[in-house]
């Protein structure tokens, strides 16, 4: 039942765009008939998730529909159909008669090759749904190929990805000679050898943190995050990195007698994500990429909870593999709907004003009180504050990461502990990031005209925020409502523990998360009641903001985003590296002066282009062989089928 | 397995509370939270003006001050929208939230669950988050600046201040602020007293910089440009102000109280006077920040992030010895 309707969903998606290919270029239709199929579509997906959440897993013919499947499912559909009703007003045919329908074609079979990926139990199946997926998301991301930016960009995760599925070629090759089997499942211990085991380890972490866009593979993510639409980025960011995640999760899971190194380096590999990733967004000028150096940060959380797991599984302490296990699932499905929520939100900000460059927005939550409201939400959650989602799975690792101290009845193993310490710094940076976001798009006074003449988005636009804001807010509130889903995914990812095991409610405080939760809110209710009535009962005076004495401010005298991160940036020059422009001359009478900074991506930038035109310098001599001389081409083969006769 | 040692960590046993009963207790614990912050400003003032050799403003200068401000009426700047106004109200929720986390003196907490300390360290970042919102809200370059240093700092006292959290968890055996300060530490053993002088000194390096005293940051000052908390709150007036300074008090109390008990880990054995030792004590804190505030000078604005990674490293080194 569960299995048919997941398969039913995907299909749906999967053809939800190809109505449209035959209807007329500037009408809607279409575009309505493919978002109908797509909400179809993931209502089926969502029902057969919890179907089979409900009962035991199903495998069989290919197909595996457990309790970690689901929980990626869930996400999958969710975030997709609320991105297809997105996009009827974001996207709407009438006004992209050019590229509409090859987005929604592509936008449905990027769903479907995730769904499909999340269920494969074969490793053909796998690659396949995997290369549809790949493949088609990068179109998405090239939808507006006349422009130079977008195709750039495409380029650029075409390339990456293809890097990613060759590690992934290398491992279920090697999966084949060393199990005999294309099926995938939990290998019984003994069947690799340690050596093998570690080179699977290491082709995983490499394919699967590539998608994901762990630090340092994740030097696609941001290109193509900020050129894609919007609701794309919402797709890309909140479900499709996860599928990196999904197949990391796996793997680790199949793997038998995993030393403790591969927990440490997972660990470290995700602390190290997770303080860049947000570091880096602290040096964006534009919105789109601020927010995806964010999902490499919130990725850096996840593999921190993911490799205090497998530490947990090496060292055999239950209590860290639930912890952190549950902690990385959770805020899987976290940074799906608050991810989600910010770039559909930075995408009603462009819809409306047209630009992405933080310095030239603000005030725009007088005129877009929705979206800013929403943005605030996702902001909030983000940060991992409570009493919203995000503060509920980073509770569920720090937890974990203090049992390593040997809490309880737990061992003691320092370098887990060590890592609490760098999580509080990634969410104080990760505050100091969306101050700056919110305040400078949203608070202040308008800097340019376009963020003047700034109009609400429509309710197809809003509606989705709204549901994924709802969401976030329930996890945040009621975490008892998702932990039996996590319970299972623990159990499918360690078999051993279906016979009784630690419970996440024994070791986590869910009912007083949910008690502070509302207790905050009760709180903010009073005080906030009590100032309402204060300030009602007492003179109320609008005037314009004080500006010490100065009589005249304009809007340009705002404190920008990068003058606001600057000297947070300065902390981390070294790693940051910004470009300083400074022109215009410094006299005793000062004339006109120019300054700009603008942060490349470190990876990208300075490490692999100078490396590329190495290789293309050293390469360079290849060249004589291949000049288009058809002649010579013919020269070559009937060299080497001299040698290969002579050879045999 | 271990369900029962892991009850352990949730809650504390042995409390002494058949003479007053837990309801009594919350109900004292909730009283000092919501009518003693105030009388730290007063006694810090106090200190100061003795240094000085001035008399100085009353002991209660402070809550005249509140009274007025809560009547006074309000000016909103047309800029400003909802979250201008939502600063203070999250400011202020969140600070009392946070002090019925915090245990005073012997007495345990009203709510504390294992992680607590957690959602401790992160209701002052929802304070901050809106705060800083709120005064990149009034669109003027100073409050701007202010809240850009506002959160800067925090990057660098948050890892600090979860350094300290690490190293009373591994004295106490505990996860929930209750227990991490019950004061029954480990005196036996060798690192348990350097790890607490590191612990002490690194919270109270962040105790003065998230409220804004000397010699990080002067609420007194005249020039915009060198604040850091107060120019934050420039546009704020009547009401509102009187909540962001209420709310400061009771984070500067709430601070205060777990510096107190990683200090004077003392008990009386008697509720009463357990009561009277904390209060005691947490005045005993506000005269030393008045001591510290007459003594040194306003360090250079680029001094301060030195300051906090010197915290940081500080109680990192405490979780060192505690791990070797």
């Amino acid at each position: 039942m569960g299995e048919l309707l997941v398969i039913m969903g995907i299909a749906c998606h999967a053809v939800s765009g190809v109505p449209g290919l035959f209807m007329k270029r500037d009408s809607d239709a279409g575009q309505r008939l493919a978002t109908m199929i797509a909400v179809v579509g993931s209502v089926l997906g969502i029902a057969g998730s919890l179907v089979s959440l409900m009962g035991p897993s199903i495998s069989g013919s290919g197909i595996r529909l457990d309790a970690i499947a689901a929980i990626f499912l869930i996400p999958i559909f969710l975030v997709s159909g609320l991105g297809s009703v997105y996009g009827m007003e974001y996207w709407a045919q009438a006004r992209h008669p050019a590229d509409g329908q090859k987005l929604r074609l592509f936008y449905g079979t990027t769903t479907a090759g995730l769904a499909g990926v999340a269920v494969s139990a074969n490793s053909i199946l796998f690659l396949f749904a995997w290369e549809v997926m790949a493949l088609s998301a990068f179109f998405l991301v090239s939808t507006e190929d006349h422009e130079r930016e977008a195709r750039d960009a495409g380029v650029l995760y075409l390339i990456i990805t293809h890097f990613s599925t060759l590690a992934l070629f290398a491992l279920f090759a090697l999966w084949r000679i060393a199990v005999g089997s294309f099926a995938l499942g939990p290998l019984p211990a003994g069947i690799v050898t340690p050596t093998v085991a570690t080179v699977m380890f290491l082709l995983a972490v490499f394919a699967f943190g590539t998608k994901a866009g762990l630090m340092p593979f994740h030097i696609w993510l941001p290109s193509a995050h900020a050129a894609a639409p919007s609701h794309v980025s919402a797709l890309m960011s909140g479900v499709l990195i996860k599928i990196g995640i999904y197949g990391l999760v796996r793997m680790l899971s199949w793997l038998p007698d995993p030393p403790v190194w591969w927990g440490a380096s997972l660990l470290a590999l995700g602390t190290l994500s997770g303080v860049l990733g947000v570091v880096f967004a602290l040096g964006q000028h534009d919105l789109k990429r601020l927010l995806a150096y964010h999902s490499i940060e919130n990725i850096g959380i996840i593999v921190m909870g993911l490799g205090l797991a497998m530490v947990g599984r090496s060292m055999d302490v239950p209590a860290w593999i639930v912890l952190g296990l549950a902690g990385a699932l959770l805020h899987v499905w976290n940074h799906g709907l608050f991810k989600a929520l910010l770039f559909l939100g930075a995408g009603s900000v462009v819809h409306s004003t047209g630009t992405r460059i933080i310095d030239k927005l603000g005030g725009l939550a007088s005129a877009m009180p929705r979206t800013a409201l929403f943005f605030a939400v996702g902001a909030v959650a983000i940060c991992g504050l409570p009493p919203l989602n995000g503060f509920v799975s980073e509770l569920l690792i720090y937890i974990g990461l203090f049992r390593t101290l040997g809490i309880g009845s737990d061992p003691s193993w320092g370098a887990g502990a060590l890592a609490a310490p760098m999580l509080a710094l990634i969410g104080a940076l990760a505050v100091a990031c969306f101050v700056k976001a919110f305040g400078t798009v949203f608070l202040g006074a308008a800097r340019s005209d376009a963020a003047r003449h700034a109009r609400e988005s429509g309710k197809l636009m809003t509606m989705p925020m709204l549901a994924l804001a709802i969401c976030c807010f329930v996890i945040g509130v009621m975490p008892r409502l998702v932990s039996p889903v996590l319970e299972k995914g623990i159990v499918a990812w360690v078999p051993a523990f279906s016979s009784g095991h630690l419970l996440l409610v024994a070791l986590a405080p869910l009912g007083w998360i949910s008690v502070s939760g509302f207790v905050l809110l009760g709180l903010l209710l009073l005080t906030g009641l009590w100032f309402m009535m204060r300030v009602q009962r007492s003179r109320v005076v609008a005037d314009g903001t004080w500006s010490c004495g100065y009589a005249e401010p304009t809007p340009n005298m705002q404190y920008t985003a990068s003058s606001f991160a600057q000297m947070l940036g300065g902390f981390f020059v070294w790693v940051l590296r910004p470009h300083v422009d400074t022109s215009g001359k410094q006299s005793v009478f000062p004339g006109q002066m120019h300054f700009s900074s603008h942060v490349m991506d470190v990876v990208l930038d300075e490490v692999l282009r100078p490396v590329y035109h190495i290789g293309v310098r050293v390469f360079f001599w290849f060249h004589r062989f291949q000049a288009g001389d058809l002649n010579a081409y013919l020269l070559y083969i009937v060299f080497f089928l001299v040698v290969l006769l002579l050879w045999r | 397995m271990a369900v029962a040692t892991d009850a352990a960590i949730f809650c504390r046993s042995g409390q002494n509370l058949s003479e007053v009963g837990v309801m009594g207790q919350v109900f004292i614990h909730i009283f000092i939270l919501l009518v003693m912050p105030p009388l730290l400003l007063g006694v810090i003032g106090k200190t100061k003006a003795l240094f000085g050799g001035r008399n100085g403003p009353p002991l209660l200068q402070a809550y005249y001050d509140l009274i007025k401000l809560f009547q006074k009426g309000s000016v909103f700047s047309t800029t400003t929208t909802w979250v201008f106004r939502a600063g203070p109200v999250v400011g202020l929720g969140t600070a009392l939230l946070a002090g019925m986390l915090i245990p005073f003196g012997e007495h345990s907490a009203p709510v504390s669950f294992a992680g607590d300390m957690i959602l401790f360290a992160y209701l002052f970042a929802l304070g901050r988050f809106f705060t800083a919102s709120a005064a990149m809200d009034t669109g003027s370059a100073f409050e701007g600046m202010g809240a850009a240093r506002e959160v800067t700092f925090s990057c660098l006292a948050e890892p600090a201040l979860f350094f300290c959290f690490l190293v009373l968890a591994k004295l106490s055996g505990s996860l929930s602020l209750t227990g991490m300060l019950d004061g029954a530490f480990p005196f036996g053993v060798g690192a348990t007293v350097p790890a607490l002088v590191l612990v002490g000194a690194s919270l109270f390096i962040v105790l003065l910089v998230e409220n804004s005293r000397i010699p990080f940051d002067d609420p007194n000052t005249h020039l915009e440009l060198t604040m850091i908390h107060e120019v934050m709150v420039l546009d704020h007036s009547g009401p509102a102000l009187g909540m962001i300074q209420y709310g400061a008090a009771m984070k500067l109390f709430v601070m205060g109280s777990v510096l107190l008990r990683v200090v004077a880990p003392f008990t009386f054995g008697n509720t009463w006077a357990d009561w009277g030792l904390f209060v005691a004590g947490i005045l005993v804190i506000a005269v030393v920040i008045g001591v510290v505030e007459s003594m040194m000078a306003r360090f250079k604005m680029i001094l301060v992030p030195t300051v906090l990674v010197a915290a940081c490293l500080l109680s990192a080194f405490g979780v060192i010895l505690l791990l070797r």
